[in-house]
């Protein structure tokens, strides 16, 4: 029972700990201070918890703690400034106040606040994985112990990157706001960014993996639909949503039993999660509905959305693939958008047209060292009926990936070349 | 991991076909499920006409049997789920607990099956059904 209670407490913890620390930084005006308090609470929480019970409303009950806390601490430490006072008369005319009141109160803010916080902890004025852990800690309601296991990383690790975060943040003096005008796409890029960077970290993990890992995948998820709830107007929110509800619906179909990664025209479309296929869909939807012109997230979930639709791989409509990649790379160029463009190309209009572009990707610096490059150009080879070269290739493929399945599958590629010839 | 959460309210067993809940406690529901919405766990729901107006089929002998509703037999029936992901059983209960329902109404929790959670025979023989699912989807087309 004790362990139940615990339990308990933990889900409590993570379904409210966004809100109540987007709650108190708008009152402290500091991320860290306002975690802080937050954690005092609930460790108030798991001492009166187990013999009074969970409180009807949870979350009243920790933000009322925490602010207590914190106006304690205020006052012992004699910083009662104007700002301190205010914070004081705000709690005080709380306490008179009916439960029904302080939801009220709370819910007005609450939507900004968290907002707020999401772009607090994903500020560029943090390194990319600062912005990962902290984001995970603070919206996702993870422990460091739960993102470090996640991320293959020790616990200290984690529990440093966070403390350092958050004192950059402070010393930057970052405002706790949603940006706005010019600013906002930026910012909202870097957001979306530190999403999906967790996304993908969750769906590169392999059988045997801790299970805190590919649940990363739900966490972004999770994420993603609250920021495009927070931002119903912004389409590569719902661009990126659409794209991992998409992404995900493929997780049973993409590794076989044995661990051996399945390539996606091969993956059985059938094992395929209609639910979020429908759900990406319909975030697609929303996303072009707003009539803006569509982002990298945008056309990427639509390419997706493309092979969601085929119901067989057959069906697939490559011609529009290839425009949706031209599309992308017009508008985010990169060595990779070309040579994914190039296996749509090969499949909308063969190998030849392909290679072509894939032999201008050669000298790529950035693709120098990346697997696919020649294991993309060998497979062209190989349907070209050019055996020898598309070995070669293959053998250099499969001695670039760090994935031990992805090898064997690039070195059975290659075997297959010199005994079908 | 995701869960259904699954009503059940007294009485609707021999509610009379076309029976709907009334509006105050649909507008209740409303704010729960936008809650779930807003927290991004909710993936789906809906909720059930009465078994009045159902049909339930049996298997006597390995045949099937259709016994229109409702059914006298039973005791408790389904009046609607709602489909989340959360991050643990513990959570699922938690937001089961904030459900504005009635007295009278139960909700019961129940954790999806994944693929992942098969063990592997079953899940090569899943992988065959679903293989024959795909075909008939692929003629339905």
């Amino acid at each position: 029972m004790a362990a139940d209670i615990h339990h308990a407490i933990d889900a409590v913890w993570r379904i409210e700990s966004p809100r109540l620390i987007a709650g108190l930084t708008r009152m402290v005006r500091d991320v860290g201070l306002a975690e802080d308090l937050a954690q005092d609470a609930l460790v108030a929480a798991l001492e009166k918890w187990p013999t009074s019970g969970i409180p009807d409303n949870p979350g009243a009950w920790l933000m009322q703690t925490a602010k207590h806390r914190g106006i304690d601490q205020l006052r012992r430490r004699q910083l009662l400034d104007r700002k301190h006072a205010q914070l004081g008369y705000e709690i005080d005319s709380q306490q008179t106040s009916q439960a029904d009141g302080l939801d009220a109160a709370l819910d007005d803010h609450v939507g900004d606040d968290l907002l707020s916080l999401v772009f607090t902890s994903c500020h560029p004025v943090l390194a990319t994985e600062a912005r990962v852990a902290l984001t995970l800690r603070l919206l996702g309601g993870l422990t460091t112990d739960e993102i470090a296991r996640a991320f293959l990383v020790a616990e200290p690790t984690i529990a440093q990157r966070i403390v350092r975060a958050k004192k950059t943040l402070k010393a930057a003096n970052v405002p706790f706001e949603v940006p706005r005008g010019a600013e906002l796409s930026e910012r909202l890029a870097s957001v979306l960014e530190v999403i999906y960077l967790v996304f993908n970290e969750g769906y590169s993990a392999t059988a045997g993996d801790d299970w805190m890992r590919p649940s990363l995948c739900e966490d972004a998820l999770r994420l993603g639909r609250v920021v495009a709830g927070l931002m119903p107007n912004e389409s590569e929110v719902h661009g990126l949503v659409a794209l991992m509800e998409i992404q995900a619906s493929r997780s049973a179909a993409r590794v076989a039993p044995d661990g051996t990664p399945i390539l996606l025209l091969e993956q059985n479309r059938a094992r395929w999660d209609q639910l979020l296929i429908r759900r990406g869909l319909a975030a697609l939807d929303r996303a072009t509905s707003l009539g803006r012109p569509p982002g990298p997230y945008v056309l990427q979930a639509a390419i997706a959305a493309c092979h969601a639709r085929a119901r067989i791989a057959a069906d697939t409509d490559w011609a529009r693939i290839s425009a949706l990649y031209a599309a992308l790379a017009a508008i985010a160029p990169s060595p990779i958008v070309e040579l994914n463009r190039a296996v749509a190309v090969s499949m909308a209009q063969g190998p030849e047209a392909a290679l072509e572009l894939v032999d201008r990707l050669t000298d790529e610096r950035v693709l120098a060292g990346y697997h696919l490059l020649p294991g993309v150009r060998g497979d062209l080879l190989f349907k070209l009926n050019r055996r020898e070269e598309a070995r070669d290739e293959f053998q250099r493929a499969a001695s670039l990936t760090r994935n031990a399945r992805e090898r064997d599958l690039l070195l059975a590629r290659a075997a297959a070349c010199t005994s079908e010839a | 991991m995701r869960f259904m959460m699954l009503i059940i309210p007294k009485g609707y067993e021999t509610a009379a076909p076309g029976t709907m809940p009334d509006a105050s406690a649909v507008a209740a529901m409303m704010k729960y499920n936008e809650a779930l919405q807003q927290a991004g766990v909710l993936l789906a729901l809906d909720g059930l006409h009465p078994p009045s107006m159902g049909a339930r089929v049996s298997f006597p002998g390995g045949k099937a049997r259709v016994m229109d509703g409702p059914f006298p037999e039973a005791k408790e029936v389904v009046g609607g789920y709602w489909m989340i992901q959360v991050k643990s059983r513990a959570e699922a209960i938690e937001w089961a607990s904030r459900c504005p329902a009635s007295e009278g109404e139960v909700i019961e929790v129940r954790q999806v099956q994944e693929f992942g959670d098969f063990p592997s025979d079953v899940q090569e023989a899943a992988a065959g059904f679903k293989e024959m699912q795909e075909r008939a989807a692929e003629q339905r087309a």
